[in-house]
């Protein structure tokens, strides 16, 4: 349904992401990895919109993407979940989850209480300001304000960053859980371990280019995948 | 007390009056600065030029057509000072756009300049607004007594759009966060055109209370309300809206007071009349020391 073909992006002379190509089946969770300054946010802060790419194409349901706006990308039902979160402050918790549906015209409320028994801690603080949630209740926020947009893909960037092991378990349940829904998933991580076991497809990225390709199981059994990201 | 305010009560009134004007304008400041934390330098030139077509179009229409007129000019003069000299600069250095500004300032005045000849225009007089009235043995005009009222409403509404309105909440968004704003398919262009059209509304609508009350308008007439509306939102604590409307009234009266002779510190009279306006930037320079952050001023959180 995704598609990627020779995708280069720069910042200024720096060549961020150089000639990647990569695709995600609809209905599957598909992995970004690799180390810091690799190129994944890049990656997906360029397929939302928010960069444009110097060159290569992104194709979404048969339509060329490449280069357009962020709202338009939106509106075609592709969603980035930001790195850190970036949730409104001074928006209460209900006002950010609206704020995730600003294109949408029909009516909310079923997807309000959908997000609220994804996560019910949501709800019982929906009247608090975004700024006084704690770290995992923001990603928490962060995820039901970006499903909010009824994506058809939704992107996140390591989602799992800074948060309690527990935290990120409940985290990746729940990204199975929106995939069992019917959303396809991109997801970036620095936990390749948990990422490479909830995906069915994932792809090593390395100062800019993708280096390694594969079903996830297979990757966590890759020895330079163990050794690189593992830490084994 | 009670005889202080009896004594001075027709300068208490035109303070409230003044103070109203000001924070009709001083609103315009605090909302761009919000979204694009930016000092709109033009904004009392905007002002200026409100009033300056309010007298050549009264010239020759009805006040039922040139009042609109003049609300719908300035709305979009607003609209495209920021297309034309801020949207270009939206990823250049602030300082850019800052000069940009002071360019705007300087053109808006320079073709009143032209336009009039340097000649003082006449305002005309709004048949309502400008009946004198007489209050408790205090004669003044209407409009003294309209303007705070006014005021008021008018805050209210800007306070329901901002709280309780979809692009109400976009702007809050916007104002926090440009990146993630457009990723929830916010527009922000959009969001910043609407913010310049509504300070400008406000400032036209300042125009026509402030220069019924001051009857002429020169190239220069935007300056001086303009500095003292910003004075406000600084003392507010410039971005939040109930900061700069209490900063202006309190401008506003003071400046009245000050103005109107009462006996303050024991000195009588006429002696401070003259500093009436010192008195406004003395005011600045003791916040900026005391509380930079102003009354209701946000932590001062750069954006990136
Ligand atoms: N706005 C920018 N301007 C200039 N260079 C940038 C910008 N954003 C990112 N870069 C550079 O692009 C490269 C890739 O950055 P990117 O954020 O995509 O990495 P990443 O893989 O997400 O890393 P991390 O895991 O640390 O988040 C880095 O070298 C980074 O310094
Ligand atoms: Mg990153």
């Amino acid at each position: 349904m995704f598609e990627i073909k020779g995708l280069s992006v720069n910042y200024g002379g720096i060549e961020a992401v150089r000639d990647i190509s990569f695709s995600v089946e609809e209905g599957s969770i598909v992995t970004l990895i690799g180390a810091n300054g690799a190129g994944k946010s890049t990656t997906l802060r360029t397929i939302a919109g928010l960069v444009k790419p110097r060159s290569g194409k992104i194709t979404f349901m048969g339509e060329d993407i490449t280069g357009k706006d962020p709202a338009f990308i939106v509106g075609k039902g592709i969603t980035l979940v930001p790195e850190g979160r970036r949730i409104f402050p001074d928006l209460t918790v209900y006002e950010n989850l609206r704020i995730g549906a600003y294109l949408r015209k029909d009516r909310i409320d079923d997807d309000i209480e959908w997000v609220f028994s994804l996560f019910p801690r949501l709800r019982e603080r929906s009247w608090q300001y975004g700024g006084t949630l704690s770290g995992g209740e923001q990603q928490m926020l962060a995820v039901g304000r970006a499903l909010m947009s009824r994506p058809k893909l939704m992107m996140m960037d390591e989602p799992s960053l800074g948060l309690a092991p527990l935290v990120v378990r409940d985290i990746f349940s729940i990204i199975r859980t929106i995939r069992d829904k019917g959303v396809t998933i991109l997801l970036v991580e620095q936990n390749a371990n948990m990422a490479l076991q909830t995906a069915d497809m994932a792809y090593v990225m390395e100062t800019g280019s993708i280096t390694l390709s594969g079903k996830g199981r297979d990757l966590i059994a890759d020895d330079s995948v163990r050794k690189a990201y593992l830490g084994k | 007390m009670a005889g202080f305010f009896h004594q001075n009560l027709s300068y208490f009134l035109s303070g409230i009056s003044v103070g109203g004007q000001y924070a009709l304008i001083a609103i315009g400041y605090t909302m761009v600065y919000g979204i694009l934390r930016l000092i709109n330098f033009a904004h009392g030139d905007v002002f200026m030029c409100a009033g300056l077509v309010m007298v050549y179009l009264s010239a020759s229409l009805p006040f039922a057509v040139s009042v609109p007129l003049v609300l719908v000019f300035t709305v979009a003069l607003g609209f495209l000072i920021e297309r034309v000299a801020y949207k270009p600069l939206r990823s250049a250095p602030r300082m850019s756009v800052m000069i940009s500004a002071i360019g705007v300032s300087y053109l808006l005045q320079n073709a009143a300049l032209y336009f009039t000849g340097g000649l003082a225009k006449v305002y005309p007089e709004i048949p309502f607004l400008s009946r004198s009235v007489v209050i408790w043995d205090a004669s003044t005009r209407v409009v003294t007594l309209v303007t705070p009222f006014l005021t008021v409403i008018l805050v209210v509404l800007l306070t329901l759009l901002i709280k309780h309105t979809k692009i109400g909440m976009a702007m809050r968004a916007v104002s926090r966060d440009f990146e993630t704003s457009q990723l929830m398919g916010i527009k922000i262009n959009r969001v910043i055109s609407i913010t310049f059209m509504i300070g400008s509304f406000l400032a036209a609508v300042a125009s026509l209370l402030y220069f019924t009350n001051y009857a002429s308008v020169t190239p220069t007439s935007g300056s001086m309300p303009g500095l003292k509306a910003f004075v406000a939102a600084v003392f507010g604590g410039i971005g939040s809206i109930p900061g700069a409307v209490i900063g202006a009234f309190i401008i506003g009266i003071c400046e009245n007071i000050i103005k109107g002779g009462a006996t303050i510190f024991g000195i009588p009279g006429s002696g401070w009349t003259t500093f009436s306006d010192a008195f406004t930037f003395a005011f600045l320079i003791v916040i900026l020391v005391v509380k930079p952050t102003g009354l209701f001023g946000e932590k001062a959180v750069d954006k990136v």
